[in-house]
């Protein structure tokens, strides 16, 4: 069960409300990618993508792409007034270094203590982990965004990940449809419950207990 | 053009360097920067059995992915191969064998091998069984890393936008990423290039990948696959 355009941008725009001014950003595919649509005119950020840019601007207008200047999923991008490009170690030794403020990505579970369960899709073959598990572990705060519950209707939010990890105790705060926790060292708490959804509905769709 | 330093050869010369069972790094990114013209070259020559070093398998008929997709490594060592379903399969079947890296470090080991190191110590996967298993472990001042080992290859192929006689490159833009660390890691380096300019007409502040790393300067016959977003 996928989430409508109308849910992925509402979750979108909660991820872009925790974007500072002067920040470095990167995002992963799916629903991050919707996130730079939402932030305020006034918040400066660079956005960082894993192949050498930090900078990173909106798609192109159909026509104007250029085949080398993509973001890290092989799709044409434009940069912005003070972007930069660089080679891929200098590129990963910003995220180790901790100059990557946030990571905002998908995820297809996460744990009660911020495990991060990302790269490995069940049944499906082992694409390899590209670069998250150096943003996971690496970038100063990570933020998921995902649907509460996978197609089965089952929990993603977890007391212990049962797919293989991409990095544990990584996660510091999750986005749902349904609202946001923030994991911190004495467990995961609910923050905020969005329309339509009642705190009876969040705690029957979650596969641990947190505070409220 | 003037050829003062013997680098520029043409893709038949530079053909002449390719062997069944050889170690190839690649440079590129999803296929972006990857050299087309001596992708296509490898793939005329019929060698097999290679191992491949680089970010990723492409797309199947993208980059280094024709050279994966046609079945002609025996070996890959990547940070991921999901673009590429073919590359996928070939691992299933047992016909690919394939070392999972993580990208960042990936690109340090490729860089390690292009400097002269003979490893780098990460903290990146530790407890990661795929990362982690049957690496060496060391304790530097009270903290503990993995201990990933350099790479090197007999030959680099990689691509950027201009070079000179003397090998000294520029890069375009994202196609960058991995070529700069790949051109120093080939004990034979051969830049395929989009434009051969006269030596001086590079402003010497601007190169990225001086000439010293590369020996072979091969003409770029352009990219001749459809991009995944067109």
């Amino acid at each position: 069960m996928g989430l409508g355009i109308d849910v992925r941008n509402r979750i979108a725009k909660r991820a872009a409300e925790e974007i500072k001014n002067g920040m470095v950003v990167n995002l992963g595919i799916g629903i991050p990618s919707l996130v730079p649509n939402h932030l305020p005119d006034h918040v400066n950020v660079m956005f960082h993508a894993e192949n050498g840019i930090t900078g990173m601007g909106p798609s192109p207008k159909k026509g104007e792409e250029d085949e080398n200047l993509c973001n890290a999923g092989g799709f044409p991008v434009t940069v912005v007034a003070g972007a930069s490009y660089c080679d891929s170690a200098i590129s990963f030794g910003m995220i180790r270094r901790g100059r990557v403020d946030m990571t905002i990505l998908g995820s297809l579970e996460v744990s009660e203590n911020g495990d991060l369960a990302n790269w490995i899709v069940p049944g499906k073959k082992v694409p390899g982990m590209g670069g998250a598990m150096e943003l996971a572990q690496k970038a100063k705060k990570v933020i998921v965004l995902m649907n509460h519950v996978d197609k089965h209707g089952k929990p993603k939010i977890v007391k212990e990940c049962s797919l293989p990890l991409t990095s544990a105790r990584c996660v510091d705060l999750i986005i749902t449809e349904m609202g946001v926790f923030v994991v911190t060292n004495d467990g995961l708490h609910l923050k905020e419950i969005f329309p339509p959804y009642s705190f009876q509905e969040i705690k029957t769709n979650t596969g641990c207990s947190f505070q409220w | 053009m003037e050829n003062s330093y013997n680098k520029i050869i043409t893709i038949e010369r530079a053909m002449e360097n390719f062997q069944d069972g050889m170690t190839i790094i690649f440079g590129g990114f999803g296929g972006i920067g990857s050299p087309p013209t001596i992708i296509d070259g490898i793939l005329d020559k019929e060698v097999k059995e290679l191992t491949l070093i680089g970010n990723d398998t492409g797309f199947p008929h993208i980059g280094i992915g024709k050279i994966v997709s046609e079945g002609r490594a025996a070996k890959i060592i990547a940070s991921h191969i999901g673009s590429n379903p073919v590359a996928g399969q070939l691992m299933t079947e047992g016909k690919l064998e394939v070392e999972f890296s993580p990208q960042g470090i990936l690109a340090e080991r490729i860089r390690a091998g292009g400097v002269g190191l003979g490893a780098i110590l990460s903290d990146i996967g530790m407890d990661n069984e795929m990362v982690a298993d049957g690496k060496q472990r060391v304790i530097v001042e009270g903290k503990e890393y993995l201990v990933e080992t350099a790479l090197k290859g007999d030959v680099s192929i990689i691509y950027a936008k201009k070079a000179d006689p003397y090998g000294n490159l520029i890069y375009d833009k994202s196609a960058r990423n991995t070529n700069p660390l790949v051109a120093m890691a080939g004990n034979i380096t051969i830049a395929e290039v989009e434009e051969i300019v006269p030596l001086g007409s590079l402003e010497p502040h601007e190169i990225t990948t001086p000439g010293v790393f590369v020996d072979y300067i091969v003409p770029s016959k352009g990219v001749n696959w459809t991009w995944a977003w067109e």
